[in-house]
């Protein structure tokens, strides 16, 4: 059985493919744009092509991120919170506390063995520790945003930033531009404060290992070695869990269906 | 030594430049997009505003920097922040001026001045960039419009959709989102500019509203936030063409005082 899972994030949609809930068939991303219903179709179809199947091939399609209400062919929709907390006990199934940094807003959350949340936050009311200001400080000081974590690590005099408002740190980066200041040093300090933001939301809800970050902050490496300088033990961070939410999401498609499929009367 | 004075107020998103005869007469007047290189951008309208005076840089007595990239523009004889000029400059634009709130492109400050223009108390956003042009700027962004269009178009509606973020960050997608749901785009911007216009009030409570009040800053050139501050607040503001350029206003008045100040007391040679 295949499900699906797609997460429509502020910045980009992931979608991904699963087998009986237990194999990743296909994942891939793109930018969401302003158009996010015609995004996530096209991506869908671009997942099923990936894996030489059709959407008849799919038995749930389970959407999650804050455009998940505006996927028409959705079967079901699942908080962020939810899916990441799935996403991230799929493929580290140890995790205990995980930090999801998207481009507009950050979450954390505890939770049990089962991937059920006990406690959990978000940054809702402003952007700050959200990742979309990286992708400015990157505009600004002119370095392609998937170099600007390796950058950020050659640096050994970080510059501090005194403002966690992006817009005001925006401001303060193109001082630092005029100023000269070498720029990984910039780029540095711009991650610092990035996950000084985020940690302050995790601290909220506990740092019980394994703590597992997922979300857009997996494609900056500056970001898992900062949280671990911070954290004082090692993160979870790779590549897959960049799209926690989409499999998380996939992941609830199929309980969802074998419990049904598995409730009495059924053969079950 | 010249006579004229000219003040550069080096903003966040527009830097503005003014040219003053010894008699206080605006002469000359320029502006442009700050960007990222905020040096070039004085030095540009530096010139701009001489060449439209056709006076020559040796004619210039003082040159003042004011605003947010005050320190960066390395040719001022002397800086200023852009709180002092932005009152100064409110006063002469109008003289009874006792409040002024100046809103740009990232900050907004409300000021109280006294009868001479001087600073009496002063409040301003200094966590975050809530409340500020910014915000609109990213339902500009978002709607693909002008920010003078989005002020006009603003005028047409008659009820306001409630905006719920405060954070400019979120501007764009909360605009897109409010569009998703059917609501037109007049009654978005409607909401958007009173939201913005709460917010300010609430900095304005803060010193003490005093009559006359001043509604200065590249955002008092935006009619919609005229029309929602005054709504508001139930009283009429002062704003002009000129308010955008008020704090280079009082920057260039400064350079006058000072330039006056030397005449009469000549510096003691050893």
């Amino acid at each position: 059985m295949i499900t699906a899972g797609i997460d429509i994030g502020q910045r980009n949609t992931k979608a991904a493919l699963l087998e009986n809930g237990g194999r990743i068939v296909a994942k891939v991303s793109a930018r969401t744009g302003y158009d996010f219903e015609k995004a996530a179709a096209a991506l869908y179809d671009e997942c099923l092509a990936l894996a030489g199947l059709d959407s008849d091939d799919v038995s749930y399609v389970v959407a999650t991120g804050f455009g998940r209400y505006r996927l028409p062919f959705r079967d079901a929709n699942v908080t962020d919170i939810t899916a990441n907390s799935r996403g991230a006990k799929f493929l580290f199934p140890g995790t205990a506390c995980f930090l999801d940094v998207g481009a507009g807003s950050a979450r954390a959350a505890k939770i049990d063995a089962n991937g059920r949340i006990l406690k959990f936050r978000a940054t809702e009311k402003c952007a700050a520790g959200g990742g979309g200001f990286l992708e400015k400080i990157a505009f600004y000081t002119g370095v392609d945003i998937a170099d600007l974590g390796r950058i950020a690590l050659t640096s050994t005099q970080p510059v501090s930033l005194s403002t966690v408002c992006s817009v005001l740190a925006e401001s303060e980066v193109i001082n630092f531009v005029t100023q000269e200041v070498p720029m990984e040093n910039i780029l540095l300090g711009a991650c610092n404060s990035v996950v000084g933001r985020v940690l302050l939301t995790l601290r909220q809800v506990g740092t019980d290992p394994e703590v597992t970050l997922t979300g857009g902050m997996n494609l900056n490496v500056a970001i898992p070695k900062i949280l671990e300088e911070k954290l004082k033990l090692k993160p979870n961070a790779s590549a897959d869990l960049y799209y926690a939410g989409a499999i998380g999401a996939a992941v609830l498609g199929f309980r969802r269906v074998s419990r049904t499929r598995g409730s009495p009367g059924m053969g079950g | 030594m010249g006579a004229y004075s000219v003040g550069i107020d080096a903003g966040s998103t527009y830097t503005k430049g003014v040219l003053l005869d010894a008699q206080r007469t605006i002469v000359g007047t320029a502006v442009q997009m700050t960007g990222v290189n905020i040096v070039a951008a004085a030095n540009n309208v530096y010139r701009a505003v001489l060449q439209e005076a056709g006076v020559a840089e040796g004619d210039v007595g003082c040159l003042v920097g004011t605003g947010y990239g005050r320190y960066n523009i390395k040719f001022g004889h002397v800086q200023i922040t852009e709180i002092s000029c932005h009152a100064k400059g409110a006063s002469f634009l109008f003289p009874a001026t006792h409040t002024v709130l100046d809103m740009g492109g990232q900050d907004t400050k409300a000021i109280r001045t006294n009868e001479r223009g001087e600073v009496v108390d002063f409040c301003m956003n200094d966590k975050c960039a809530a409340g500020t042009g910014r915000f609109i700027e990213g339902s500009a962004r978002a709607l693909g419009l002008s920010l003078k269009e989005v002020g006009d178009l603003s005028l047409r509606s008659n009820r306001a959709v409630q905006v719920s973020s405060t954070c400019a960050v979120f501007a764009e997608s909360e605009t897109l989102e409010l569009l998703a749901w059917g609501h037109s785009l007049e009654d978005i911007l409607y909401g958007v500019h009173s939201s913005i216009a709460t917010r300010a009030i609430g900095l304005l409570q803060r010193v003490g509203i005093e009559p006359e009040l001043a509604f200065t800053g590249g955002v008092s050139l935006n009619r919609g936030m005229v029309r929602c501050l005054e709504e508001q607040l139930g009283v009429k503001l002062n704003t002009s063409e000129r308010t955008m350029f008020c704090g280079a206003i009082g920057a260039a008045l400064f350079g006058l005082e000072r330039m006056e100040q030397e005449v009469a007391a000549p510096p003691v040679r050893a």
